[in-house]
């Protein structure tokens, strides 16, 4: 498939926002990217031509943002909405081997879906992690390095080498990326299970790639410094900060220090690994 | 009609920053016979069922769906 082929639904609801930067970065690499309004795949409120379906895409994108504006959980009413009309679409897509991506919201977004983690199944029918409140208290807003630990399951980084240091912003409030306490021992064996199976993508580092760095390196208190994940089969992805927010070079803060190609700021390889893997199977 | 609060609330040992900013800035204010806060949200809604026990079984679901993330919440249904 030429990449010009590859459709992208860029889906967003009221409080969506990143979005345009998200449909920027498919655009820029020859994607075709289209924003769908939830209400178009619901097959609501919409005028007659209006309404997609899931399945005419190839990799479905959840932008970051405030969905909802973040009430009752950030990220919680999207998940439910999407569950209770779109589920089995969902499933479906993701067994297809279709790409899904999420930044900041867009994560939270899919942790309340269950299609991260997605401990033995596709979709939990109950969230099995949850991304919360951060260790702060506050909005973490700034630059954050991330250390790429993925050893190759993960096809949203396939363009990255293991061990990179990649430069990429965050921007939450809710991001400590947990998993369920039963016990301790319980806890360790699910954390332990994330690394064995190579699902952990990036960890947040110091400039040097400590991934074992605190506060403020981990912004917000995940252990083991988590801060994006896979699931499974390396096709749904989710993370914390915003690589679409560094998309090129001149966005990054250091933009003119750092002499690298106009077009390749931190966040370009993302975009690009997932364009790469859907081109080569379908 | 029932009317129905359903408090969430967070497990033990999860982090709750925003009990503990709250906590700080009362001792701050002198409020130092105050030894722990804990951040509940109450959700109170007015529900159309035929007995309490179907409203019980709609209010559970609705905890399930939406209000509550099993891995860090507790909740507790209290009918008014």
């Amino acid at each position: 498939m030429r990449s010009d082929e590859v459709k992208v639904c860029i889906l967003r609801m009221e409080g969506t926002n990143c979005e345009q930067e998200t449909f920027d970065a498919f655009k820029r690499l020859g994607a075709s990217p289209e924003f769908v309004h939830l209400k178009q795949l619901e097959g609501r409120d919409t005028l007659a031509g209006e309404g997609r379906l899931l399945k005419d895409f190839h990799i479905l994108m959840f932008p970051g943002g405030f969905s909802a504006g973040d009430y009752i959980r950030a990220g919680a009413i999207f998940a439910a909405r999407m569950k209770a009309v779109l589920g089995r679409d969902l499933v479906a897509f993701i067994e297809e081997g279709k790409a899904i991506g999420g930044f900041c919201n867009g994560f939270q977004i899919m942790v309340e879906l269950g299609i991260l983690p997605a401990f033995d199944c596709t979709m939990a029918e109950h969230p099995q992690a949850v991304l919360h409140a951060n260790d702060s208290g506050r909005f973490e807003c700034r630059p954050t390095v991330l250390k790429h630990v993925n050893a190759g399951k993960c096809v949203w980084t396939s363009r990255s080498n293991k061990g990179e240091l990649r430069h990429i912003p965050c921007a939450h409030a809710e991001g400590k990326f947990m998993l369920p306490h039963e016990s301790q021992e319980k806890e360790d064996a699910l954390y332990q299970r994330l690394f064995d199976e190579d699902r952990v993508v990036f960890q947040f580092s110091d400039p040097i790639g400590d991934t074992e760095a605190p506060y403020p390196f981990n912004p917000n208190g995940s252990r083991f410094n988590i801060a994006g994940i896979t699931n499974d089969t390396g096709t749904v992805f989710g993370m914390m900060p915003h690589p679409e927010r560094v998309f090129f070079r001149h966005t990054h803060p250091d933009w003119y220090r750092r002499r690298i190609g106009p077009e390749e700021g931190d966040g370009r390889a993302i975009f690009w690994s997932v364009l790469d893997h859907i081109e080569r199977k379908f | 009609m029932f009317t129905v609060e359903v408090k969430v609330g967070l497990k033990k040992g999860v982090s709750d920053p925003e009990g503990a900013n709250t906590h700080k800035s009362l001792e701050l204010l002198g409020f130092k016979e105050v030894s722990s806060v804990r951040f509940l949200k109450v959700y109170r809604m007015t529900i159309d069922a035929p007995d309490r026990d179907s409203a019980m079984e709609r209010v559970e679901e609705m905890c399930r769906k939406l209000l509550t993330n099993p891995v860090i919440h507790t909740h507790e249904i209290v009918f008014l």
